[in-house]
């Protein structure tokens, strides 16, 4: 019985444990053992209100390569909304066209509404700086995938965690499990207490650090974010703090060999060019997993494995 | 009961008495209600002193009962409100108001950039705390307190 047939994909949260468990396995499978055409005669849509060449560009990879077709468009500029066409009319009518709705928009809250208007299942692309939940399963792969399991992990959180809606999402689906979590930020941008407050909840460890501190020594993964400027309300604190969270490969010495880098792209300067070459970088491989998670939401959503 | 308040109480002859709204949001409660666009005799007092909870304000309503959705908006500002049903004189009802797990289409999210501020879109929220009150967006997923709290 597949639970995830005919589901929209909104949140995290929507899927329980179990059902992440299990796409990630049907991932893992799909990467193993490609599983041929199994979207064909399947139509998808693909609505980027907002651009996003990586997520747009991995979604119609999936599609292709499993043999679906895939329309749509990639800003709102070339579609309907521009002559101020509602996102329901928008959505009931790309419905008609498509078997499932893969859309980003910068609204928060669109892809929750959209999943209640549309007749066929809503796969969320990223809504503002609320949901992006199949970065949060291509996370969670890699992690799987690199370290063998999700259970146990000592899991380093770098740079911006108070905006990061990646980090948000990837700490309450490792929250599930007994993960050790150690948050490295400027003090302007420190995880937010609502996020603390579920992990003291479920009895997880956590701890704050205002710098790479030794015990990166005892990191299985470190995920990078980046520092933007325009989070700080005074630039010279920014200035302060902008070299502080920058990876370098000399960081990286006396690190444990299981150490894996992530980051969800794209990087700017927080991770040097010079930890390209270290084998514990892994972002490059993170962004190829998003293709094969993404056939596997869309494998289960269609009913098709 | 003390004389006076009995009084006061049993002065309509069939309403609705809401007691033990909170002195500072009686004229939200009055607007939540919609009271000052009605014909019905309406009396209200406020600053009254209160053991419980210092400064208190009351309500009564001529001829009017209140359905269960009317009552819950205003269990968002007045949690702690008492509603007698007057028939006769007589006080033939007494309810206490709780918030419900879930509200629709009362509060407005405070967050600008959530869909429901942009679509005409019913809201919806969890309330994951009464004390302090905090709100759930089940759109945004924001979480709205007391302090942004706006009722539609």
């Amino acid at each position: 019985m597949n639970s995830l047939a005919n589901k929209s994909l909104v949140s995290i949260n929507d899927f329980t444990q179990e059902e992440i468990e299990r796409l990630l396995d049907t991932a893992s499978l799909f990467e193993s053992n490609p599983p041929g055409k199994i979207l064909d005669n399947k139509v998808v849509a693909a609505l980027f209100f907002e651009p996003s060449t990586r997520t747009r560009l991995s979604f119609e990879s999936a599609v292709k390569r499993l043999g679906g077709k895939i329309i749509g468009f990639a800003e709102a500029g070339s579609s309907s909304v521009s002559k101020g066409e509602s996102l329901k009319d928008t959505i009931l009518t790309v419905s008609n066209y498509s078997d499932l709705i893969v859309m980003r928009h910068s609204i928060e809250g669109s892809a929750r509404y959209a999943s209640e208007v549309s007749p066929v299942p809503v796969i969320n692309a990223g809504d503002g700086a609320n949901q992006h939940p199949t970065q949060t399963m291509l996370d969670l792969y890699s992690i799987r995938k690199t370290q063998g399991t999700l259970d146990g992990l000592n899991i380093f959180m770098v740079g911006d965690l108070k905006y990061g809606r990646t980090v948000h999402s990837l700490l309450m689906a490792l929250s599930n499990y007994n993960t050790t979590f150690n948050f490295v930020s400027p003090s302007e941008l420190r995880m937010p207490d609502e996020y603390k407050l579920i992990l003291e909840k479920r009895g997880i460890k956590y701890y704050e650090h205002d710098d790479f501190t030794d015990i990166i020594s005892r990191a299985d993964i470190v995920y990078m974010t980046r520092v933007q400027k325009e989070r700080f309300s005074d630039p010279l604190e920014y200035e302060k703090v902008k070299n502080i969270y920058v990876l370098h490969n000399e960081t990286l010495e006396n690190t444990k060999e299981n150490l894996r880098i992530l980051h969800p792209l794209p990087r700017v300067n927080e991770i040097d060019r010079d930890v390209d070459d270290n084998p514990k970088a892994y972002y490059f491989e993170q962004a190829l997993n998003g293709v094969f998670v993404r056939q596997a939401i869309i494998a289960s959503i269609l009913d098709v494995i | 009961m003390d004389k006076a308040k009995q009084l006061s109480v049993s002065a309509i002859k069939d309403g609705t008495v809401i007691d033990h709204i909170p002195a500072d949001n009686l004229f939200t409660v009055i607007n939540i209600l919609g009271l000052e666009h009605i014909g019905n005799q309406i009396t209200f007092g406020t600053n009254l002193e209160s053991k419980k909870y210092g400064k208190k304000a009351i309500i009564k309503v001529s001829d009017i009962f209140f359905t269960e959705e009317e009552i819950n908006k205003i269990a968002l500002v007045a949690p702690d409100a008492k509603l007698n049903i007057i028939r006769n004189y007589e006080v033939v009802e007494k309810h206490k108001l709780t918030i419900p797990d879930e509200i629709e289409g009362i509060a407005r999210c405070f967050n600008p950039t959530c869909i429901t501020n942009h679509e005409p879109v019913k809201t919806r929220f969890r309330i994951i705390s009464q004390k302090p009150l905090r709100l759930k967006c089940y759109y945004c997923e924001k979480i709205t307190d007391e302090e942004h709290l706006t009722i539609i």
